[in-house]
């Protein structure tokens, strides 16, 4: 167990340089004079070429990139181009808000979709499972920006139940929750979709084991067969997808909160492109990059909880 | 003998394509206590699917049409799925034929092991394991204790089949059916297990169903013999009758297909032909298409089984003629 989560950590900081690496590199050969950006326009030529040597952008390549890394690991991500504030600061005030959106999305999709596809499983053919098997074939094909504006006008403008956007109140009060139900909603929708799929294929493999026949042949019953027997085989295939799910949730992040005016990394990172914002666009990305690897990491420690095969290998 | 099972005339039914088709076409055997039942035939020919008739475990397309399943007095096919369950394990435990994948891959041989034992006899878990320890003990398991705390994937074939002996044996059912048991395992574990199982057959309370196609298991282990065909009893009787002096002609057939490796003229003369397929009707005897001695009257009419000599019975009318 031990090496095989070793294995797991090595490999993930072996991508995370290569990560550091490509986002420095494409920051390099992006087009603009990094230090003339930073001083702004109103500089004088020595205020430029005294940020340039403070920046280090007088020296070689390996060089910068060493001091770009040794940056990295003071959490200093560089100077936004427009706001001329450190990037690390306006990424730590937007990054809990694109967290709790991403959260909030991964536990529905979890407490909603994985009971739905095991529901449907049991109920194969009968009309629960077509109705479950119909929601999430619809859940999938939505797109998350138009499911966002259509809740939008029927829960906050037609029936005023809940905010239409915004994420200024903690997650903790009551304020909060009613501000993250509809984004969290659009966003997980078709995370919760594909766990049902998966779930109901996974659980229907199952039910068709050997080993499933061999529970029911001790006459356990029927909810032991079920909660200790299957639903961690269940599990496997899920987690699997759970690390993808996380990526493609992170990219639909993005666009709902353009949709829900919530001032996330997402947001931030539009923005950033739209303004040709290089150091902030390379270190939004960096950051997304970098919580899909943890993310996968997270994933393949849960497989080795989960699976013994993988535990003692 | 006290009689632990009785079926008579099971109709088992698929349902194929939307129409319902009879696998099995009227089954009668009894099984007594402390007695070994072999049922063989060739692949297709229904035994699984009366092991899992008896157990309710057929698949969700089938079910038992008409007839009935009488285990320890107890008439088994007017009672609910639910009721049925209760009576699994306890009453009649089943050994599978591929012990690779019988076992759940995610947990523990002891908790395998122990769970029936904790759920039926309200054992806590130390006695529980305690009992598990001693019954992978009587299967000739080495390291018990350790064993306990492995996965199935750390242990061979042989010793997952010999756990799922011991599984099934621990529950003290009245009846263990064992499926093949040995198919899936290398020919020297064969031997070995089907040793285990005819050592421990002395020693048990249980009658035993088993199935298998291979004759040279049955010779060793069984007491009486079933012969099935297409989802008929074509013969049944004391194993020294079945192996020494078979007289329905597709047993016969079975017994020149085993090869004689002794014999100076080696041959294996299998039966030609096939086993029609479930969906096939097929008029008179279902055998007369392959048999070598079919008359017209075979060809028109099903055969009525007959006591050939008591406790042997065969299905076919040129016994019939031939006997009397
Ligand atoms: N799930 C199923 N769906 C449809 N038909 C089935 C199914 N399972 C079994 N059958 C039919 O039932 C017949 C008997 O199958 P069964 O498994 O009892 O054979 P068997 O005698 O155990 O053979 P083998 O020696 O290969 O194990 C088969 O010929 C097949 O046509
Ligand atoms: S009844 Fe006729 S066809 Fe059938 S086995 Fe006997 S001889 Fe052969
Ligand atoms: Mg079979």
């Amino acid at each position: 167990m031990a090496k095989y989560i070793g294995k797991r950590i090595a490999l993930m900081l072996m991508l995370l340089i290569a990560l550091t690496f490509i986002v420095f590199a494409s920051l390099y050969i992006a087009p603009g004079d990094p230090a003339q950006m930073v001083a702004g326009p109103s500089a004088t030529e020595e205020d430029i070429a005294r940020i340039r040597s403070v920046l280090g952008l007088d020296k070689p390549f390996l060089v910068q990139y060493g001091l770009y890394l040794s940056r990295l690991l003071h959490f200093d991500l560089g100077t936004s181009y427009s706001t001329h504030q450190p990037i690390a600061k306006e990424i730590a005030i937007r990054l809990p808000n694109t967290l709790n959106l991403a959260v909030a999305s991964i536990l529905l999709s979890i407490v909603v979709g994985i009971p739905a596809g095991i529901v449907a499983a049991l109920r194969k053919d009968r009309l629960t499972d077509n109705v479950l098997t119909t929601a999430s074939l619809a859940g999938i094909s939505i797109p998350n920006f138009w499911l966002g504006t259509m809740l939008i006008y029927l829960f906050s403008v037609k029936l005023r139940w809940l905010p239409s956007g915004g994420m200024s109140a903690p997650f903790w009060t009551s304020q909060g929750v009613r501000q993250i139900v509809l984004p969290a909603v659009a966003l997980s929708t078709a995370t919760i979709a594909s766990f049902t799929r998966i779930g109901r294929s996974s659980m229907l493999e199952v039910l068709q084991s050997d080993y499933i026949r061999t529970a029911k042949s001790k006459g356990l019953s029927g909810w032991i067969v079920i909660m200790v027997h299957a639903l961690r085989n269940v599990l496997i295939p899920l987690v699997t997808q759970f690390g993808t799910s996380f990526g493609s949730l992170l990219g639909g992040a993005i666009i709902t909160e353009q949709v829900f005016v919530v001032n996330g990394i997402g947001t931030y990172l539009i923005n950033a492109i739209n303004t040709r914002n290089y150091p902030v666009v390379q270190s939004t990305v960096l950051i997304i990059a970098a919580m899909f690897i943890l993310i996968n990491l997270g994933v393949d420690i849960l497989y080795s909880v989960i699976d013994p095969r993988i535990r003692y290998d | 003998m006290e009689k632990i099972l009785e079926v008579k005339d099971l109709v088992t039914t698929f349902r194929i394509a939307k129409r319902e088709y009879p696998v099995l076409r009227g089954i009668s055997f009894d099984i007594h206590r402390r007695e070994t039942v072999c049922m063989v035939g060739e692949s297709g020919c229904g035994k699984s699917v009366t092991a899992l008739s008896i157990m309710d475990l057929l698949p969700v397309n089938a079910h038992v049409a008409s007839g009935s399943i009488v285990l320890d007095g107890q008439e088994l096919t007017t009672l609910s799925h639910r009721a049925r369950n209760a009576l699994r394990g306890e009453k009649a435990g089943m050994i599978f034929q591929e012990p690779m994948t019988a076992l759940n891959p995610l947990l523990t041989i002891g908790y395998q092991l122990t769970e029936g034992l904790r759920y039926h006899k309200r054992l806590d878990s130390k006695t529980a394991r305690e009992l598990a320890v001693q019954y992978l003990k009587k299967v000739g398991v080495a390291n018990p204790v350790e064993r306990l705390k492995q996965f199935p994937f750390q242990l061979s074939g042989g010793l997952r089949q010999r756990i799922m002996i011991a599984l099934v044996m621990s529950l003290q059912p009245s009846l263990i059916i064992a499926d093949e048991p040995t198919t899936a395992l290398d020919v020297t574990i064969q031997k070995q297990v089907l040793a285990l199982l005819n050592a421990l057959k002395k020693d048990m309370d249980a009658g035993i169903l088993f199935i298998t196609h291979d004759l040279g298991v049955v010779a060793e282990i069984a007491d009486r013999v079933v012969v099935l065909y297409s989802g008929m009893k074509v013969e049944e009787g004391p194993v020294e009758a079945i192996i020494g002096a078979p007289r329905h002609p597709y047993t016969q057939g079975l017994l020149h297909a085993v090869p004689n490796v002794d014999a100076e003229d080696f041959v294996i003369q299998a039966i030609p032909g096939t086993l029609p397929h479930v969906t096939e009707e097929i008029r008179g005897c279902r055998f007369h298409p392959r048999c070598p001695y079919a008359t017209e009257r075979c060809r028109q009419e099903t055969p009525v089984e007959i006591e050939f000599v008591p406790g042997h019975r065969v299905a076919c009318w040129n016994v019939k003629e031939s006997a009397r």
